[in-house]
């Protein structure tokens, strides 16, 4: 397939100025050696064929472009359309990404993974790879996401996954990542650290961010057989920014098509309140890598606040940065209330109930089709908002 | 001539290995940090790690965690701990470095860094995170105000790198003596001499030994192969232990001096 798209990083794992390796010295040697395996296995058709193969009949690829017809009508301006990631097994793209590093994994012969997760979902996406290739699995979570997620606690024990509560710092992703690399230096001989966002040392944000641009790929090219062009407008939310990445990868090279990044703009603009690194962060080094973090005047890195578990987050994948400087892709922010009310959007006028972290990209959408006439719009549904009905309870109290 | 120069050249005389104390800058609280540095160094500590608390130390075990929190509770910032060394060097000599995850450093920046600390009286640092191939503008500053950069080696380093990282250190070079995050552990393990060999055969710098290392008899077993121990979770265990008691400092002293007592060597 013909690529357009800029080939970064480049040897050690940058971005432009962001991206690299900031790690203690005992992980070198374990990143270098997942480095030349990736590598190797990138380069063999058959690892990429096994890859497909699991994708269609394990995981449900492809998933559909939907046209949401009634939303586009009901806010009277551009066509939105949907690329339905929410419907593949595990109920969001995360899966992509496990099923690679799984994969990966049973070729280097180790049998422990450990992963960490914010809303539960790059948990459960790894659990059910875990039981798929036989790993022992654990997986760290921060207690207060396990308390808003707990659907997806119980799903990853049901799949044979230890869940360890993280009870440190916020409770949150930034906790559970941290102790997932305390394990990791521990026990790099025999374990697997499956980091499931575009993120952390080199290579992680480019090899995530290659299991996921398949999500690109199909859509770019349903999108031509659809309407026999390309979108206007992508759209998708990010937290660490695999599903965001994967989506605008395979695009990166048309011009014409513009992108947009959702940060979670939580309930204010005070440092703690929100998830928006672009616009209250400045560059800086937090597990590994140098992007867009919120951190205080001393370089502390600030607690964040999120409606939605998976985008609370202090720091963003590197390649997002470098977008972002280069005036590539436009990040804005979407509050925790208007988060919620395009999930209530979205499930009225569609039937189809989306993630929180995904309604942050459908609630941008909503902002900007009214006055897009005649514009198409590409929004990444990147997961299912099943594991959301315990916040809904709290959020959308009238409905009981 | 560098204090850390000073040091290795004074125990190398004096026929025993170097006591290199970590302790948590600003815990139990900034106030207190000078008395435990004078402390320890009267306990016989011949160098001193003094540590930025960090909101993520994702190297660190419990007991370092947990003294970065306190710490960041009684306000410390790396401004603070430079002030502490200032009036360290009203009345000790102690060679000391600068020990710190990257992102606090970067924030205050390099050059402001490197200028403050070397005219505070720092002799060197060492950042945890910032591996040597990001390293370029760090050691360019650290250069310029003849600030030692010291550099961490691991069991998985293969020798081309470990050539690497002790070119690019000064004063010693730091091993990590064991995988695994900052802690007390009952043995010292197998792989630290084989590291220390190792690293003698591409290296003249004096080596140190770290991680896991509380106990006399830690010292004594590593005392015939290493130039210096570092010990530190064992010190902050003391202090989370002594938060509110009047003998902290003394206590602090006397672990020190047990300490040392295992690293004679008697040839």
């Amino acid at each position: 397939m013909a690529t357009t798209t800029a080939a970064l990083p480049d040897a050690l794992g940058h971005f432009g100025p962001y991206g690299g390796r900031y790690v203690p010295e005992i992980l070198v040697a374990p990143l270098d050696q997942l480095e030349a395996a990736y590598r190797q296995a990138q380069a063999d058709p058959a690892f990429q064929a096994e890859l497909d193969d699991l994708s269609q009949r394990f995981a449900g690829r492809p998933t559909p472009l939907y046209h949401a017809k009634r939303l586009s009508r009901h806010l009277g301006g551009a066509d939105i359309y949907l690329k339905r990631e929410d419907l593949l097994h595990t109920g969001a793209h995360k899966i992509n990404n496990c099923l690679g590093q799984g994969l990966l994994v049973s070729r280097m012969g180790k049998k422990r993974i450990i992963a960490e997760t914010g809303a539960g979902q790059h948990g459960v996406a790894t659990a059910a790879a875990c039981a798929l290739f036989g790993f022992e699995c654990i997986v760290y979570m921060g207690e207060e996401d396990m308390r808003r997620q707990s659907p997806n606690v119980f799903r990853m024990r049901l799949m044979g996954a230890e869940v360890v509560g993280v009870d440190a710092g916020s409770r949150t992703l930034k906790d559970a990542i941290s102790e997932a690399m305390r394990d990791w230096v521990a026990n790099f001989e025999t374990t697997h650290y499956l980091l499931g966002s575009a993120l952390g040392p080199h290579p992680y944000p480019m090899m995530v961010r290659d299991f996921h641009a398949v999500i690109g790929r199909e859509a770019r090219q349903q999108f031509q057989e659809l309407t026999g062009g390309l979108p206007d407008i992508l759209l998708a939310c990010v937290g660490g920014g695999s599903n965001s990445i994967g989506l605008f990868h395979r695009f990166l090279g048309d011009e014409s098509v513009k992108m947009v990044g959702v940060e979670a703009g939580g309930r204010g603009q005070a440092l703690g309140d929100h998830a928006a690194r672009f616009s209250g962060g400045s560059p800086g080094v937090l597990h590994g890598t140098y992007s867009y973090l919120l951190q205080d005047d001393d370089g502390q890195i600030a607690l964040t606040h999120s409606v939605s578990a998976g985008l609370d987050y202090a720091t963003v994948g590197p390649e997002h940065s470098w977008l972002h400087d280069q005036g590539r892709a436009e990040y804005v922010s979407c509050s925790d209330e208007d988060a919620v009310e395009a999930v209530k959007l979205l499930s009225r006028m569609e039937g189809i109930i989306p993630a929180l972290e995904s309604a942050h990209a459908v609630a941008e959408a909503v902002r900007r089709a009214p006055a897009a006439k005649g514009q198409k719009f590409l929004v990444n549904l990147s997961g299912r908002g099943d594991k959301d009905i315990g916040i809904f309870r709290e959020t959308l109290p009238d409905l009981g | 001539m560098n204090r850390i120069d000073a040091t290795f050249a004074r125990l190398k005389q004096q026929q025993t290995r170097g006591l290199i104390a970590y302790i948590t800058a600003g815990d139990p609280s900034p106030d207190r940090t000078v008395e435990l540095i004078l402390a320890l160094e009267a306990g016989g500590a011949d160098l001193i790690e003094l540590g930025v608390p960090f909101s993520d130390p994702i190297a660190d075990g419990p007991v370092i965690q947990k003294a970065g929190e306190r710490a960041l509770r009684a306000g410390t910032t790396v401004a603070k701990i430079l002030d502490m060394i200032r009036e360290l060097r009203r009345s000790s000599e102690i060679a000391l470095i600068v020990f710190s995850y990257l992102n606090p450093i970067l924030r205050y920046g390099f050059e402001r860094f490197a200028k403050d600390a070397a005219q505070a009286g720092a002799d060197g640092a060492l950042l945890t995170d910032l591996n040597v191939e990001e390293a370029g503008p760090y050691l360019e500053q650290m250069r310029k105000y003849s600030l030692h950069p010291v550099f961490l080696v691991s069991q998985t380093t293969p020798p081309d790198r470990l050539r690497v990282l002790s070119q690019s250190s000064a004063g010693f070079v730091y091993l990590v003596s064991r995988a695994g995050v900052t802690g007390e552990r009952d043995r010292v393990s197998d792989q630290a001499v084989r590291l220390i060999e190792k690293a003698r055969r591409v290296t003249d710098l004096p080596l140190a030994v770290g991680f896991g290392l509380s106990r006399p008899e830690h010292m004594r077993a590593l005392a015939p192969y290493a130039d210096g121990v570092v010990v530190g979770s064992a010190f902050m265990r003391v202090v989370e232990q002594n938060l509110q008691a009047p003998d902290l400092a003394d206590k602090m002293r006397d672990l020190a001096a047990a300490l040392k007592a295992g690293l004679k060597v008697s040839e």
